[in-house]
């Protein structure tokens, strides 16, 4: 199973095991990780699942469908769809997502 | 109360497609649409669930889904599960709509998608931060004058007042004729329902609530700045076409009021029957907007929508015709032990995330910011200013086909 690791903004980080085909933001909540609010269950509707996704990661996501809120790197981990390729992929923590 | 599907014949309203009940479904002899019901669904709630997967009710000879589940899975997959033939008992390829269809609601992609972006945006999280502290002074201001009042009708005085003191401006309607908005929601979410005296009732009596309605849509009726001049000018931007925006604005005036005083009601009665929550509110007003969502998803205001099935389909090992309806019990899945621990707790520090009390998938509700917006704006000052919330009168339910709340709920504020 693919890790992703989510880094808070006091760089303190956390490193859990994502199922292949589930979302960023479902292996997140299933972890426990509770800077992922996910009002919305996960239907990019809410923005309080957003993350910046790392430097190196980036060019490896599909772009955002909607118009850019925030930062060029900003993604609603809902949307991120877990694949083996994405092993090891690092999405930092905005302060607070409302 | 179960009986098993194999030698009835179907053919009622709701007409299954293949003449009768395939074996192996499950029959419920339940009315899901009746007073007794209502006053009580949890008992029903866990008998659908248990019966199996799928089921199928005698009464309005309709397919159902109760578990959390099987709700989830029809709700996100709307090419097999369909929204265009209706979202309430009656099928639109049988039978004639009670008024023009909605163009989102009652719409599939990719019809959908177009009118579904148009309303996203007039109701996103950026136009959210722009009405915030209008909505919270609201909250705040209708709170004093509420504990200065101390005992009142927490439905009345409270649910209904602060939504409607507060969703019309940001739409821009007009004062005047405000008082049809309410009755106009309680049509649309009867006429849902099977064709019983709740349904039919509705429907005559609702002549001048859709003659306000449809006059408060149109461009000139709306103020500039509103959620409604925002619908129209997308027609400006080439996204709708002029005839689709009042349409749109109408989707705003079914669903965005009685709803979000059912949600509130739902939150107030919650944080009344269990003070040891409103205390837990009260150390931290921060969790009021997850106590709303609690709220919703334990009291589910709205209870039930349909699909349509577009082809044949298996629901978990049940085999199900093209044509079909299929009913969704939200509030079933909302408590369903197979997805939520201790589910029938009202926890507010629970982690909701995944109900259905929104519904879910390309129909989700598009008002949901707004409806957290309100609830969480008015639990917070709640929390602030209030000490304790104690029922002192009999409370009330009121009946309507699909949306579960209080005719009265009495109740008195003792000031912090």
């Amino acid at each position: 199973m693919p890790i992703i690791t989510f880094i808070r903004p006091d760089n303190r980080s956390e490193s859990i095991e994502a199922r292949i085909g589930e979302s960023a933001m479902l292996a997140a909540t299933r972890h426990g990780v509770d800077e992922i609010v996910a009002e919305c269950g996960g239907n990019a509707m809410c923005a309080t699942c957003h993350v910046y996704v790392d430097d190196n990661w980036i060019g490896r996501l599909a772009a955002m469908s909607e118009a850019a809120e925030r930062q060029p790197n900003s993604r609603l981990s809902c949307q991120i769809k877990i694949e083996q390729e994405l092993d090891g992929l690092v999405l930092r923590l905005p302060e607070r997502q409302l | 109360m179960v009986t098993t599907g194999s030698t009835r014949v179907g053919g009622g309203h709701a007409g299954a497609a293949s003449g009768g009940v395939p074996s192996g479904i499950p029959g419920l002899d339940v009315d899901p649409f009746a007073i007794e019901f209502f006053e009580n669904p949890f008992p029903t709630h866990e008998a659908l669930r248990e019966a199996g997967p799928l089921v199928h009710l005698d009464k309005w000879n309709v397919y159902a889904v109760a578990r959390y589940a099987e709700v989830h899975r029809v709700l996100n997959d709307p090419v097999t599960f369909c929204s265009s033939r209706g979202v309430g008992l009656s099928d639109f390829a049988k039978e004639k709509p009670w008024r023009p269809p909605s163009l989102i609601l009652e719409a599939d992609p990719p019809a959908h998608t177009r009118t579904r972006a148009v309303l996203s945006r007039v109701l996103s999280p950026a136009v959210m931060k722009q009405i915030r502290d209008g909505f919270a002074a609201a909250a705040e201001a209708k709170v004093d004058e509420l504990l200065a009042k101390g005992s009142f009708d927490a439905v009345t005085d409270l649910a209904e007042a602060y939504p409607l003191s507060v969703f019309p401006d940001a739409v821009g309607l007009k004062q005047e004729g405000r008082e049809h908005l309410l009755p106009y929601a309680g049509v649309v979410f009867n006429a849902f329902g099977p064709p019983n005296q709740l349904r039919q009732t509705a429907i005559e009596r609702s002549q001048p609530h859709q003659a306000y309605v449809q006059e408060q849509c149109q461009r000139d009726n709306l103020a500039p700045g509103g959620f409604g001049a925002c619908i129209h000018a997308r027609v400006d931007a080439g996204d709708i076409a002029a005839a689709e925006a009042p349409m749109l604005v109408r989707s705003l005036l079914s669903a965005g009021i009685d709803t979000t005083v059912n949600g509130i009601g739902a939150a107030i009665y919650c944080l009344a029957r269990f003070p040891e929550e409103f205390a837990r509110l009260r150390s931290d007003p921060s969790l009021a907007r997850n106590a709303f969502e609690e709220a919703i998803r334990f009291e589910s205001p709205v209870q039930t929508f349909f699909r349509t099935t577009t082809k044949d389909v298996e629901i978990s090992g049940c085999e199900v015709g093209v044509g079909e309806k299929i009913l969704m019990f939200l509030g079933a899945a909302n408590r369903d032990p197979r997805r939520w621990a201790d589910p029938d707790r009202y926890d507010i520090t629970r982690k909701t995330s995944g109900h259905v009390g929104f519904g879910s998938g390309i129909h989700m509700c598009v008002g949901q910011l707004v409806a957290r917006l309100e609830g969480e704006v008015m639990l917070a000052a709640l929390a602030r200013k209030v000490a304790a919330i104690e029922m002192s009168g009999p409370v009330k339910r009121r009946y309507n086909n699909t949306l579960r709340g209080l005719e009265s709920l009495p109740i008195t504020l003792r000031p912090v």
